[in-house]
């Protein structure tokens, strides 16, 4: 990574990394929390939201997080103590793995692997594994219920989005983030390069696919029967308390912004601008950021709106739309997809 | 609105002249109720009572109970079941539980009546001490009425025993539950008489007019203290008997 | 006689062979599932012992009287002017509503009747008290469902009503403002239109739940044909009010039976839906409120004017009898059997309660359910944990 101009060693270098993603995750569950969880969804409902802490209500989510630091932490009497204590943080390192990969400039990116997207959809199911190891080890029926639910949602789901990315591939030719990137950036829509070639146009089926995909990996809103606060008081974190719940707080919103992140990254060409704007590399470290975030918080909004409109699926409604229209769906755009790349 | 051969009830009737109207014409379809009844069961009809353009009320033999509502059900098309409940006539030991000084000395002008009277068992009379009742209703082409039926139950207060209605009419099992638990009635038939309302170990018939209602009798209460006087009334017992305490401490217009 | 239970028989050893052959061919161990009595699907104290199999419920078994005040024993030791504010508590949501038909009772034993004006006012009230009652249903139901939004709504405009209701008595959750004879007091000034901007409001409420409920794919993929009570037995089980109108029974009281209010000088329709299912009882919940806003406009309209209270004694015996009357409250019919022997007390009260009845059904309707239909379906049930337990 040569994120500045002088070349530092390995270990520092490993160091900087390593603060950037610490910093990432957390910032971004504060952002998406404080700007959609917070606002839009009292706009929405007819209220302001949180007010007094900091202008604007900008600081409730601090005060929020030091208060769960201050929470007791609370372990039930039949718990299975080691995996209980173990599940928030293996829900919250798949959120950190998945931050590895995406691309926000030339060069700013943790790792740029050569199978970039095959990698982040690896460690994006490490999560289901801290699901099922909360919901078991609580030794509350709610519990085991809710993470038997999102086991069975979220392998279900795993499949149409690695497939809604498919079609990305064989577009771009390449697994890696920042090939996917500069194949937008530099592709051309008949000729003509004006915008380079966001697949969003070519592929917008694998984007809708991938962001349906999406919302039921990140248990939200109309998927959220694993947590379905009516049905099972709160699913597999229903006995979580403290500082061991703000993990799955930020675990579920950090990887909400890293797969938005990943979604603009396929499908909007991620950080950067097409080619024949001709703006210089030099510019795009600094505009690459900016630009990145600003999709990302364009498909959340997406995420967050669909989030708190519908009401929620039933389990079986749920596999339904996965086996039977997602799975489908997608493997014709598969074919498709491959049929137009030899055509053209 | 029925009228019960009571002290108080014979005084206020000779003075009202309305319901007498009101009774005089026949309630056709409430009579046709009460006649089928009195043709299908025969001796086993009781007593009856019609309010006109109000209701009946039927008391039918307890060895009846459940054929009554299957009559109702099945011939008089009374398919909503509304309520079963049960009724303890035993005037209650602990008087109206309003024992406090001050509702004593506003009870004082009104003769003790109640007491005295013989023993008022409601519309359609009843022999023994505890009577179930249940009330169904006909509810189809824009056509309500109901029926009230009743039926005397058992012999003391420790031998209940009445048909249940849970095969005539389904909604009755957790009404009997609460009948069961409320006041002891055993209903044969039913699918588990257990608590409804109450922890399953607790002992004694709540609702029996003996069971004590126990914060009343650890703590007098004040009862009908709370009347107002109507402006520009002053000869009020509960005030007179304030007014010699209290205020002597402190000067009438002090708080105005 | 005998045909229909002799068919009932039949059907029950059939259900009983259907269940044990399931039990021999899957041969799980159930699961036992408690749901509540703190669940936020129970608006309160309700416990539902639910037997699993998978997420099919194999059995219900609804646990009550966690809240449990015995109102029926304490009306014994209290005068009837008293026993209102007991009653108020028990459909919390919709108070009024309960005072009306106890007072009806003790109005009819005591051969009084209100003045017309106190007549229609009365009216007013128990319709808003139905608004206030059932706008928090048609978002609650949302809520159940996993849609946050409509229940903000909800209690954004169902405050405007219990303003009104409030401007009126001084009360917003327990009025305590109905008296034998009329009310305590007549509407304050400038009352009528304010309502009938609230009225307004109300409606706008309706339109806007039903654009974001009614039309959603979701919703009705977990509502239609869940939940189906058939007319007959919804009839059984003593089910009223919307509960028995969404199985096609075109049953209200208020039109059919209106004792002492003023429905009859009104034109409204009454509501009915053929499906039974949850979606119809939401829908019809939904017309009732627009209906009852009409009503409230037509009512605003042409209030009498006169006294609002008849003559009582001032200290009220009420003459020995019995008197059954029964309304249509906002979670169906409410009916109080009041029996009196000549005393400053009742001698017996016996309250029957809409959600009594309307829960009564629960373990016939959740067998063979899924876990989640057991939230949809107690939602659409619609009970008041004080409307039940008394």
């Amino acid at each position: 990574m040569g994120l500045l101009a002088f070349e530092l060693a390995y270990w520092q270098q490993t160091v900087i990394k390593m603060l950037v993603v610490a910093v990432a995750v957390p910032g971004a569950a504060f952002v998406l929390g404080y700007v959609f969880l917070f606002k839009m969804l009292s706009f929405m409902q007819s209220r302001l939201g949180p007010m007094e802490a900091g202008p604007y209500g900008t600081l409730q989510l601090i005060a929020d997080g030091v208060k769960f630091l201050q929470k007791e932490d609370i372990l039930p009497d039949r718990a299975d103590r080691f995996v209980f204590k173990a599940a928030p943080a293996v829900v919250l390192i798949s959120t950190f793995l998945l931050f590895v990969v995406i691309p926000a400039g030339p060069n700013a990116i943790v790792e740029d692997l050569g199978v970039g997207i095959f990698f982040a959809l690896a460690v994006s199911s490490l999560s289901v594994l801290g699901v099922l190891m909360a919901g078991w080890a609580s030794a509350n029926k709610f519990s085991l219920m809710g993470g038997l639910r999102a086991t069975g949602q979220l392998i279900a789901y795993e499949l149409p989005l690695v497939l809604a990315v498919v079609g990305v591939v064989i577009q771009a030719g390449t697994l890696s983030m920042q090939g996917i990137v500069n194949a937008q950036s530099g592709g051309e829509i008949f000729g003509w390069g004006g915008l380079g070639n966001p697949f969003l146009l070519t592929q917008f089926l694998g984007l809708v696919i991938f962001m349906i995909a999406v919302q039921a990996e990140l248990t939200q809103v109309p998927f959220d029967m694993p947590v379905a606060e009516s049905e099972l008081v709160g699913g597999y974190h229903v006995e979580y308390t403290g500082f061991r719940f703000l993990f799955f707080f930020m675990g579920e919103f950090g990887t909400a912004f890293a797969f938005a992140a990943i979604a603009a990254t396929l499908f909007l060409g991620g950080w950067a601008l097409p080619d024949s704007w001709g703006v210089s590399g030099t510019a795009m470290h600094v505009l690459g950021p900016i630009i990145l975030v600003a999709k990302v918080m364009i498909l959340s909004f997406f995420v967050f709106w669909v989030r708190f409109t519908y009401p929620r699926f039933r389990e079986d409604q749920l596999q339904q739309l996965a086996w039977k229209v997602l799975i489908p769906l997608s493997l014709v755009n598969i074919v498709a997809t491959g049929i137009l790349k030899v055509a053209f | 609105m029925i009228r019960l051969p009571s002290v108080d009830a014979t005084d206020e009737r000779a003075e009202s002249a309305d319901p007498e109207a009101e009774s005089a014409e026949p309630d056709e379809r409430r009579e046709a109720v009460v006649a089928g009844f009195a043709e299908e069961f025969g001796e086993q009809l009781v007593g009856s009572h019609i309010e006109p353009d109000r209701e009946v009320w039927v008391r039918v033999a307890a060895d009846a109970w459940r054929a009554a509502g299957e009559y109702a059900r099945h011939h008089l098309r009374c398919r909503y079941f509304e309520f079963l409940a049960a009724i303890d006539w035993m005037p209650s030991p602990f008087g109206r539980s309003m024992d406090a000084e001050v509702d004593n000395a506003a009870k004082e002008p009104e003769p003790a009546a109640v007491q005295a009277t013989p023993r008022n068992t409601g519309a359609t009379g009843g022999e023994t001490r505890f009577q179930v009742f249940a009330r169904v209703a006909h509810v189809h082409d824009h056509d309500y009425w109901g029926v009230v039926l009743k039926a005397d139950v058992g012999d003391g207060p420790d031998d209940l025993t009445i048909d249940s209605w849970v095969p005539v009419y389904a909604g009755a099992n957790w009404h009997e539950r609460e009948a069961w638990e409320m006041y002891g009635i055993e209903f044969t038939g039913h699918p588990g008489l257990r608590h409804l309302y109450l922890p399953s170990g607790f002992e004694g018939r709540p609702l029996r007019k003996d069971f004590p209602l126990l914060p009343r009798i650890v703590k007098p209460w004040p009862g009908i203290v709370d009347v107002e006087a109507m402006p520009g009334e002053e000869t009020d017992v509960v005030k007179g008997d304030d007014r010699s305490s209290d205020e002597a401490d402190q000067p009438e217009d002090s708080d105005q | 006689m005998t045909a229909l239970t002799d068919s009932q028989k039949l059907a029950y050893v059939a259900s009983q062979a259907a269940d044990a052959r399931v039990n021999v061919e899957l041969e799980t161990e159930g699961m036992t599932l408690n749901i509540g009595p703190q669940h936020p699907a129970t608006h309160g104290t309700l416990r539902i012992i639910v037997r699993l199999d998978g997420e099919l419920v194999a059995g219900a078994d609804p646990v009550m009287g966690y809240m449990h005040r015995g109102y029926e024993k304490l009306t014994e030791v209290r005068s009837y002017p008293q026993i209102t504010t007991l009653i108020n508590r028990i459909d919390w949501l919709g108070s009024f509503a309960n005072e009306v038909p106890f007072i009806l009772a003790a109005e009819q034993l005591m051969e009084i009747e209100a003045p017309v004006r106190a007549r229609w006012i009365r009216t007013i009230l128990h319709e808003m008290s139905r608004i206030a009652n059932v706008t928090l249903f048609l978002g609650d139901m949302g809520v159940q469902l996993g849609a946050l939004t409509p229940v903000f709504f909800a209690f954004r405009d169902r405050e405007h009503v219990l303003n009104q209701i409030e401007a009126v008595t001084g009360g917003r959750f327990h009025p305590n403002f109905d008296r034998i004879g009329g009310l305590k007091d007549d509407l304050p000034k400038g009352w009528i239109a304010d309502t009938k901007q609230t009225m307004e409001r109300v409606r706008t409420f309706c339109d806007e739940v039903e654009d974001l409920l009614m039309g959603n794919e979701i919703f009705e993929a977990r509502t239609r044909g869940i939940g189906i009570i058939p007319p007959d037995v919804g009839l059984q089980f003593g089910l009223s009010g919307a509960n028995i109108r969404a199985s096609g029974i075109d049953w209200d009281l208020r039109r059919d039976n209106n004792i002492g209010l003023a429905y009859d000088e009104l034109d409204w329709k009454v509501w009915t839906h053929p499906d039974g299912d949850s979606f119809a009882r939401y829908w019809v919940r939904l017309q009732e409120t627009r209906e009852a806003t009409k009503i409230i406009d037509q009512l605003c309209d042409g209030l009498p004017s006169g006294p609002v209270m008849a003559k009582v004694p001032r200290i009220i015996k009420v003459p020995a009898g019995e008197a059954h009357v029964c309304t249509e409250n906002p979670l169906g019919e409410m009916a109080y059997y009041l029996v009196s022997q000549g005393d400053l007390v009742p001698f017996r009260v016996k309250i029957k309660s809409a959600s009594f009845n309307n829960l009564s059904i629960t373990p016939w309707l959740l067998k063979g359910v899924y876990v989640p239909d057991v939230i949809t379906i107690l939602a659409s049930l619609y009970f008041i944990l004080g409307d039940l337990d008394r």
